[in-house]
């Protein structure tokens, strides 16, 4: 099974490019098993998120 | 006339948490975080008056606070400069064990009421001192990426970097910001009462 690291690694990632279907299935397995690593993906995704929302309001600014 | 005195103390105390977790992320030394934010309630509650109403009440405490931590940054520049790498930043190799899990207690908390805090102004406050505890190429590729919205092809062209090493960058800044976020603001110890 794929390291924690690791699948912050691919997490992390796929925030800036689609990973490839392997790879996806390993992280998507991964995440089913660890409640630690689904916590940090969700957090990652909300800092994306919110990352965004800020730059789009400095751009209405 | 009393009433609203106990209610701007109340409202003052409900926001230390959030003062404190913000003093702690630029200071040190765990005394001085709540000396200063013991200093700036005072400073707050005493200069109630002066308080117009157009800014908003919260944003006008953390004005007091900052300026009681960058005299504090001043007055030990030396000190708190070179205690502050090995300190304040949980380095990723920290966060996971030989096994490359996660290790007990760097592992990611519940956070609580997440999703709005963007609109909130100080919640970008602590942000920004996150990004700024991160080593300067990080934080610049990091601010590149998610800030500017910039593609990884891009910044590796921009800056000279192989795709590889911006992503290693990109996940360092992440786990980073997040363990420094949840310290600073998501966590149990951040949140106001």
């Amino acid at each position: 099974m794929m390291s924690c690291l690791r699948a912050t690694e691919r997490m992390s990632q796929s925030l800036d490019q689609k990973l490839p279907l392997t790879e996806r299935v390993q992280l998507k397995l991964h995440l089913l098993m660890c409640k630690r690593c689904e916590r940090c993906q969700q957090q990652m995704e909300l800092l994306h998120r919110v990352c965004r929302k800020r730059s789009d309001q400095s751009a209405d600014n | 006339m009393a009433e609203v005195l106990l209610d701007i103390a109340e409202r003052l105390e409900a926001l230390r948490p959030r003062l404190l977790a913000f003093a702690r992320l630029q200071l040190v030394d765990e005394s001085l975080a709540e000396d200063r934010v013991q200093d700036a309630l005072l400073a707050a509650y005493e200069a109630r008056e002066n308080f117009s109403g157009g800014s908003k009440f919260e944003t006008w405490v953390f004005a007091i606070l900052k300026n009681k931590i960058i005299d504090e940054i001043r007055r030990r520049q030396r000190e708190l400069t070179t205690q502050f790498d090995a300190d304040q930043v949980v380095e990723v190799d920290a966060m996971f064990d030989e096994r490359a899990h996660w290790v007990s207690g760097k592992q990611p908390e519940h956070w609580v009421q997440p999703e709005s805090s963007y609109l909130n102004e100080q919640f970008w406050l602590v942000f920004d001192v996150c990004v700024f505890h991160l080593p300067e190429g990080t934080a610049r590729v990091f601010t590149m990426r998610e800030l500017l919205g910039v593609e990884t092809k891009e910044i590796c062209d921009s800056l000279g970097l192989s795709q590889q090493n911006v992503w290693v960058m990109l996940h360092r800044a992440r786990l980073k910001i997040r363990g420094c976020l949840e310290r600073g603001w998501f966590g149990r110890e951040a949140l106001p009462k």
